[in-house]
């Protein structure tokens, strides 16, 4: 076990644990954003850069300070490590940064993405961006490619997280599609026209972290915050489907199907492409209770649940963590 | 003439055989060191002398080779990092291309003493030519049992492979050249693990630059304690330097660090000079991504202490007036130079370079290049030259590899040394864009 200092909260985790997991296990607002790493897939992370934070003594053997930022998604935590996130100018200023970056390129065309609502690159220049851009150059666009009746490709949205290429990987036996070119003009393609057809290649949808990979099915149906979300289950036959949903409907009519996510937005357990494209009604279901919304999202207009730190897992909070959480409740 | 180790030999007819090599003296060192010395030994002569990575980062070989894991079962590899791409350094295509034999020898003696059986060196894809030269003379080493089963019937069995690259500049940096060596897509790996512990096909792995592998012989043959006692301080031994740009004599040449850097750059020896009798206006000491260095702080410390060629010196002054050494690209350039267009085509390059893996490097690169692109071309605003300094700092320290690093500080460096340069772009666009119209600071109006 180790023992390290998140944010001035205490924290002991297994060894070998990344040092976002371990401010995950503390949970609330000081857990650094991610937009790449994704706990279901192996070798997901590293990518994207946001999750920088800074460590202000690298173990208890040896206390100094690491030299440069690091990604706290892939960086596994040593006994004694000081880690600051939110208390770090440095990080949080580095954050802004790369905020930036990712949304130089990035269309902004929210009004008409899919993913409205439930994009984190929304929370995240939300949460971390400027309101304004210094870019003043054109937006990087690509071809448009058609990937199969399913599942639909805006490559202009994506943000090279890679994780779509690990689903593939680690769901599919065999992956058709991957990233093509380098540097700015890398694209997630399939090379020669070829369609996604996997029985589990849906699940790239829910892993997209930005609107670049939509459901057909549901396109321009409607917003997220209009449908309702309900959790609901079925006996689903194909093999390694979990069968576990979440129903997004409007009055009767489901209008999409995706599997459930946690808090952070990571879908545990995958399904088949029958379950989410096929089954779009009621009677395909059986409703096992209202969604859960956990994150600070629009779907969850009317009822924010802000997150908290548990005062029963981290009994010494500091004072600068209730502090926020109490002016979070006001 | 200072004292040569790599060179030596270079202009001896015929040295690219095997047998003019061996007759020269070569291939001595395999013979003591799988003969009389066990493979601890070889490293700790290694350590012994100092030797400083020759690729650029100047980490101490010894070290590196000692932090190799040696688990059970498990088989371990020397790759040779030949994939020179660095705009302005050219000095280990000269050394394979002329003395194909001097790596050969130093990679079997390292590989004998990292205990690997099967060694690789990964040559820059654009170098074909030099790749047909390797072969040739492994195909001979092998026939002369220098490689293969049982070396000099020591038991020690070792297979050398050489593999071209595919044109990647990023396939330079060690994970990245682990990847495409595996036949994977040229992207740099998450740090930790290190190739040390997880490198080619998950097995431990030591990268080593050609210079840094082919240094290895001298010091088996005449021990590391001779080797340290060449250069001053911890920058030891002999440095291949490829100097280009405006000079009277640009090429390759071996020094011996400590060499006082207005010697290099003056002397008949070495560079002679700058070329048509022209003014010294800036240099890029150590390949593009080192930081430019104005004349006068390059021959010259900011406190006024001459600096001579070493790792130390010329860092001396950090970021804010100092340089690194580098890989030994060493470009100068005369007062008809640019600044603005020269970090624009550096921008360029690192543009066209970035693996598009981490955000800040895949999206920044090309900022700093559209930026800069707009003051060379006249259409820059003063909120610009901010910009681009801005943008540098979201990307250094940021990103998986030292890419974007390399990117950052060229331009960085460059606004912070030549600042009324790129001011004077933005003054007077119409004169700037000017075929061949070069900044001039005495005769410029600086409002």
């Amino acid at each position: 076990m180790a023992k390290i200092t998140f944010d001035g909260i205490e924290v002991e985790v297994e060894d070998g644990t990344t040092i976002l997991n371990a401010a995950r296990k503390i949970g609330g607002n000081v857990v650094p954003p991610a937009m790449c790493y994704y706990t279901p897939l192996k070798g997901s992370g590293g990518k994207c850069r946001v999750c920088l934070v800074k460590v202000t003594a690298g173990s208890a053997k040896d206390p100094r300070p690491m030299p440069k930022l690091v990604a706290s998604c892939i960086t596994p935590v040593q006994d004694g490590m000081v880690v600051e996130n939110t208390l770090s100018e440095q990080a949080m200023e580095a954050r802004k940064g790369i905020v930036e970056m990712l949304l130089i390129n990035h269309p902004l065309d929210c009004p008409v993405c899919d993913q409205a609502g439930e994009c984190d690159l929304q929370n995240l220049s939300y949460e971390h961006g400027t309101s304004g851009t210094r870019y003043e150059e054109d937006r990087r666009t690509f071809d448009k490619i058609d990937i199969g009746p399913l599942i639909q490709l805006h490559m202009t949205r994506c943000i090279l997280c890679y994780r779509c290429v690990y689903t593939a990987d680690q769901l599919t036996e065999k992956r058709v599609h991957g990233v093509l070119g380098r540097g700015d003009a890398s694209e997630i393609g399939t090379y020669i026209e070829n369609s996604l057809e996997n029985e589990f290649i849906g699940n790239v949808i829910d892993v997209c972290p930005v609107g670049a990979l939509t459901d057909k099915t549901f396109r321009f149906k409607n917003r997220v915050w209009f449908t309702k979300p309900m959790d609901a289950h079925r006996e689903c036959e194909t093999p390694g489907c979990c069968g576990k949903v979440v129903l997004w409907s409007r009055g009767e009519e489901v209008l999409r199907v995706t599997a459930r996510k946690n808090e952070y937005g990571e879908v545990e357990e995958f399904i088949c492409n029958t379950c989410r494209f096929d089954k779009k009604e009621m009677s395909d279901w059986i409703i096992d209770g209202p969604r859960h919304i956990a994150r600070a999202s629009v779907i969850a207009a009317n009822h924010y649940e802000l997150p908290v730190i548990n005062p029963h897992l981290v009994p010494d909070l500091p004072a600068h963590v209730v502090d926020t959480q109490i002016q979070d409740q006001n | 003439m200072g004292l040569k180790i790599l060179t030596e030999h270079i202009n001896v007819p015929g040295i690219e055989t095997y047998e003019t090599y061996r007759k020269m003296g070569g291939y001595r060192s395999v013979e003591k060191a799988l003969k009389t010395m066990t493979p601890d030994e070889v490293v700790e002569e290694v350590k012994k002398s100092g030797l400083r990575g020759r690729g650029g980062a100047g980490f101490p070989t010894g070290m590196k080779w000692s932090f190799l894991a040696k688990p059970e079962g498990k088989p371990r590899y020397l790759v040779c990092n030949a994939d020179e791409s660095e705009p302005g350094t050219f000095k280990d295509r000269v050394l394979m291309e002329k003395i194909p034999h001097a790596l050969i020898e130093g990679m079997i003696t390292s590989s004998f003493a990292l205990g690997a059986r099967t060694s690789y060196i990964y040559i820059r894809g654009e170098l074909m030519f030099v790749l047909r030269i390797l072969e040739k003379a492994i195909a001979e080493a092998y026939a002369n049992g220098m490689l293969g089963e049982n070396i000099l019937g020591s038991g020690y069995s070792l297979d050398l492979h050489v593999h071209p690259g595919g044109g990647a500049y990023i396939c330079g940096e060690e994970t990245a050249l682990l990847e495409s060596l595996e036949g994977k897509r040229g992207n740099p790996r998450n740090k930790p693990p290190f190739p040390a512990v997880w490198g080619l096909y998950g097995s431990p792995t030591v990268v080593n630059n050609v210079e840094s592998i082919a240094t290895v012989p001298w010091i088996v043959n005449n021990t590391g304690d001779e080797y340290a006692k060449i250069g001053v301080g911890r920058s030891t031994g002999t440095k291949l330097i490829s100097a280009g740009g405006h000079l009277n004599k640009p090429g390759v040449y071996e020094i011996e660090l400590g060499l006082p850097v207005e010697e290099f750059l003056y002397s008949d020896e070495y560079c002679g000079g700058i070329w048509k009798g022209r003014k010294f206006k800036a240099v890029v000491a150590g390949g593009s991504s080192v930081p430019i260095l104005p004349a006068e702080l390059f021959l010259k410390t900011a406190e006024g202490v001459p600096r001579v060629m070493t790792y130390e010196s010329l860092s001396e002054g950090g970021f804010v007036s100092g340089t690194m050494l580098g890989s030994g690209g060493f470009i100068a350039m005369d007062d008809t130079t640019c600044v603005v267009r020269n970090t624009w085509n550096f921008a360029r390059f690192y543009h066209h370079e970035s693996c598009g893996q981490c955000s800040p490097c895949r999206e920044g690169t090309g900022w700093m290049e559209k930026v800069l692109h707009r003051l060379e071309h006249g259409h820059g605003s003063m909120h610009d030259i901010d910009l681009l300094v801005s943008i540098s700092k979201q990307i250094e320290g940021n990103t998986i590899c030292p890419l974007g690093d390399a990117a950052a500080w060229p331009v960085a460096s460059a606004v912070r040394h030549f600042r009324e340069e790129f001011e004077w772009h933005v003054r007077n666009p119409q004169e700037a864009t000017k075929p061949g119209a070069v900044f001039n600071k005495s005769e410029a109006v600086l409002a």
